[in-house]
C-alpha cells in the first residue's frame, strides 16, 4: 500500500531506509544532512524493524562499520556531506576492493575545505572517478527530487548487492533540505539470517562445519593474483556500463539545444527551458540519473542531432569533461556553473546558453 | 617400539587446535604473535564457539591472521578493527566477536576507534599485542616504544621531549565505564602463556553476559624489529618492557 507524505529529501532517505528493510545505519552529524540521523533516531526503527542505528565517533568509523556490516551480508548504509565523504575515501576503497555491497549518500555542500553549508555539485569528480586509492568505481545515482531520494535507497541496495560494489547517492544540499510530496511504500521485513547465509556464501555469517571459513579482505600480496582480482572487478564494471545506465529526457524531440544537468541543476534547467521556449528557442534537457555509468551513448546520439549542448553544474565544470568525451566533438559543448554554494537562476542559465552556445 | 605404537589417542599430550588452519604462519621464529593466535584459538575451541565467532584482523604483522584462525574473519583498514567489531556485534548480537591489533594499529592510527568502542561498552573482546614497535613496516617507532629505545625512526633512541611518551593505553581504557575487564598479560614463558589463556577465556566468557569491552593486552616481543635473537628479545622484554608495562589485571568488574 502506498502512502502520501510531505518530507524533506533527507528525511525521505531515512524513511526509505526503515521501510525497505535496511539492517544498519552508521553516521556522523554534518550539515546539510543531519536530519537523516535525527529522523532515524526519532523513528526508533530498532523497535519497529530491528534496524540498528548508531551515531559513530567519526565518518572514518562510520564507513568502517559499514564495511563490517556489509561483510556480514547485511544491508548497511551511511550518509554524510562533502568533508565527511572525503574522510570515508579509504574505507570506500576497501569496500570496493573487498567487493562488498553498501549504500552511501553524499548530500553535497560547497568546497574546497570546510567551504560552505550551501548546496553544490563539486564532488562529481571524487564520486564518479573513484575518489579513494586504486582502480575502482562507485555506482552513482543522482536524485533530482525528494521522491527520487526515497526511491534510490532501495534501487541503490539492489545495485549494490547485484554487483557487490558500493553505491553512492550523489545528492546536494538543496534536494536534501527541500520539502516535497512523496509516495512511500509499506514496511518490508528485513532479510532473515537464514536467507543471508543461503544467499551470500561469501559473507561472514559463521563458519559452517566442514566448509572453508569466510574471509573478507582486500589484501592479495601476490601481484599476479591481485591483477586477477582487478581484472574481475573491471569485468563487473563493464557489465555495469552495459546494463545500468539511467537517464531522463525532457523536451528533446524537437530540441536544437540541450542542457545536460543532474540533481538541483536539472530542476533549474526545466524552468530555463520554459523561458527559452517562450522566446522560441527549442531547448531540451538530458538528465543523467546514473552519473557512473555515464549515459555516453545517448549523448553521442544527441550530439549528432542538435546544434549545441550546455552542461549546467554547480561546479567549475566537472561533468562537462565526460560530456566532451561522450560527444566526440560532434557538437558544440560548453559549461555554465555557479560556485561556492550558489544556485544559478533559470534566467542566468538561459543567458549562458544564448551567449556561450547559440551566439558563441 | 614402532612409531605406530606411539601415535595413539591415549598417548596424546599436545595437539594443534582445529581452530587454527593448516596454513604455515609467516611470523618470525620466536615472535609472540603465533603463541597469542594459538591461545585465542584454543579458547574458541574449548568454548565450542567456532561457528559462532567472527574475528577482525588488523593491519600490521598480524594482517594475515585471517588465514590462520579457522573462524569467519574480516580484515580491517589500519586502526579500524574496533569499528568493525562494533558493527558486527550490533548486527549479530548472538555471535562472539574479537578484534586482534598491534600497538600502532590500536594506539596510534586507531586510537579514536579504540577509545570509542571501549567507551560505548561494546560487548566484544579486544586482543592488543604490544611489542613496542611497528613490526610489519620494518621497525619504526610505535606509540608504545620505550624511552631511549632505538627504532628505525628513532635511531638514536626515543627522546621524550621530541617524540612524546610511551603510551599506556591499557590503563587509559580501564578508566572508561564501558570496559568490564582490562588486563595485561605476556606469552614469553609457559607459565605466562597459561595465565594469559585464562585471561582470554575470561574475556570471551564476558561476552555471554553483555558486560562491555574485555580488553587483553599482551606485552610481546619483536625480535626482528628489535634486532635481537628470540632469546635475547625475551630477556630484554622482561628487563625493559615489563617494568613500564607491569603484568596483571587492571580492572575486573563484578
Ligand atoms: C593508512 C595506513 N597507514 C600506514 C600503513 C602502513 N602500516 C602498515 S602496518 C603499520 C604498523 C603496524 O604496527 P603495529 O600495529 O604495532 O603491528 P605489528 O606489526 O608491530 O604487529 C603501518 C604503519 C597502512 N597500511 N595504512
Ligand atoms: S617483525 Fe616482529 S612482530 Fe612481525 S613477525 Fe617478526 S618478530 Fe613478529
Ligand atoms: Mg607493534
Amino acid at each position: 500500500m502506498k502512502e502520501l507524505k510531505l518530507m524533506k529529501g533527507n528525511e525521505a532517505i531515512a524513511e526509505a531506509a526503515i521501510r525497505c528493510g535496511v539492517d544498519g545505519y552508521f553516521g556522523y552529524p554534518i550539515t546539510p544532512q543531519s536530519e537523516i540521523l535525527e529522523h532515524l533516531m526519532l523513528e526508533e526503527p530498532y523497535k519497529k524493524t530491528g534496524m540498528v542505528v548508531l551515531q559513530a565517533e567519526s565518518e572514518i568509523a562510520s564507513i568502517n562499520m559499514v564495511y563490517a556490516g556489509a561483510a556480514c551480508g547485511k544491508k548497511v548504509m551511511t550518509t554524510s556531506s562533502s568533508p565527511g565523504i572525503s574522510l570515508m575515501q579509504e574505507g570506500l576503497s576497501y569496500i570496493a576492493g573487498a567487493e562488498l555491497p553498501c549504500l552511501v549518500v553524499n548530500v553535497v555542500r560547497g568546497g574546497p575545505g570546510l567551504g560552505t553549508i550551501q548546496p553544490s555539485q563539486s564532488d562529481y569528480f571524487q564520486t564518479t572517478k573513484g575518489g579513494g586509492h586504486g582502480d575502482y568505481r562507485l555506482i552513482t545515482l543522482a536524485p533530482a527530487s525528494v521522491q527520487e531520494m526515497y526511491d534510490f535507497v532501495e534501487l541503490g541496495f539492489d545495485l549494490a548487492f547485484k554487483y557487490r560494489n558500493p553505491v553512492m547517492i550523489l545528492s546536494d544540499g538543496a534536494i536534501g533540505q527541500v520539502m516535497e510530496k512523496l509516495e512511500v511504500e509499506d514496511y518490508k521485513p528485513r532479510w532473515t539470517d537464514e536467507y543471508i547465509k543461503k544467499s551470500f556464501p561469501w559473507a561472514t555469517t559463521g563458519k559452517n562445519p566442514g566448509e572453508d571459513h569466510a574471509i573478507i579482505t582486500s589484501l592479495e600480496l601476490d601481484s599476479s593474483k591481485q591483477e586477477q582480482v582487478n581484472i574481475r572487478i573491471q569485468k563487473k564494471y563493464k557489465e555495469c556500463e552495459a546494463n545500468e545506465v539511467r537517464y531522463e529526457m525532457i523536451d528533446c524531440e524537437d530540441a536544437e539545444y540541450i542542457f545536460v544537468a543532474y540533481g538541483t541543476s536539472a530542476r533549474i534547467c526545466q524552468k530555463a527551458i520554459q523561458l527559452g521556449r517562450e522566446k522560441g528557442i527549442k531547448i531540451g534537457l538530458l538528465r543523467p540519473i546514473s552519473l557512473w555509468p555515464f549515459p555516453n551513448k545517448i549523448l553521442e546520439e544527441m550530439a549528432g542531432k542538435v546544434k549545441g549542448m550546455l552542461s549546467v553544474e554547480m561546479s567549475a565544470g566537472q561533468m562537462v569533461e565526460d560530456i566532451l568525451l561522450a560527444t566526440k566533438h560532434k557538437t558544440k559543448v560548453d559549461h555554465f556553473g555557479r560556485l561556492g554554494g550558489i544556485i544559478p537562476t533559470p534566467q542566468e542559465v538561459l543567458n549562458a546558453l544564448e551567449t556561450k552556445i547559440i551566439g558563441g | 617400539m614402532k612409531k605406530e605404537d606411539i601415535i595413539k589417542p591415549e598417548n596424546l599430550v599436545y595437539r594443534r587446535t582445529p581452530v587454527l588452519t593448516d596454513n604455515v604462519m609467516h611470523y618470525c621464529p620466536g615472535c609472540g604473535h603465533g603463541t597469542a593466535h594459538r591461545i585465542v584459538a584454543e579458547v574458541i575451541e574449548e568454548m565450542g564457539i567456532q561457528e559462532k565467532t567472527i574475528g577482525i584482523a588488523p593491519v600490521g604483522c598480524s594482517v594475515l591472521a585471517y588465514n590462520y584462525f579457522d573462524v569467519d574473519m574480516q580484515e580491517a583498514a589500519h586502526g579500524r578493527a574496533p569499528a568493525l567489531a562494533t558493527a558486527v556485534k550490533r548486527l549479530k548480537p548472538d555471535f562472539f566477536v574479537f578484534s586482534y591489533q598491534g600497538d600502532g594499529d590500536l594506539a596510534a592510527i586507531g586510537t579514536g576507534e579504540t577509545i570509542h568502542a571501549c567507551n560505548r561498552g561494546e560487548n566484544i573482546t579486544m586482543i592488543f599485542i604490544n611489542n613496542g614497535i611497528y613490526g610489519m613496516t620494518g621497525g619504526q617507532m610505535a606509540p608504545t616504544t620505550l624511552e631511549a629505545m632505538k627504532t628505525s625512526t628513532s635511531p638514536y633512541g626515543r627522546e621524550l621531549s621530541m617524540m612524546g611518551n610511551p603510551l599506556k593505553i591499557t590503563e587509559l581504557l580501564a578508566q572508561l565505564p564501558g570496559t568490564c575487564y582490562v588486563t595485561r598479560q605476556a606469552v614469553h614463558t609457559p607459565a605466562l602463556v597459561r595465565r594469559c589463556k585464562r585471561a582470554i577465556r575470561q574475556a570471551f566468557e564476558n561476552q555471554k553476559e553483555n558486560k562491555g569491552v574485555s580488553f587483553v593486552e599482551i606485552v610481546s616481543n619483536c625480535n626482528s624489529g628489535w634486532k635481537m635473537t628470540p632469546v635475547a628479545a625475551n630477556k630484554w622484554l622482561e628487563e625493559n618492557m615489563l617494568p613500564y608495562y607491569p603484568l596483571g589485571d587492571i580492572k575486573v568488574s563484578k
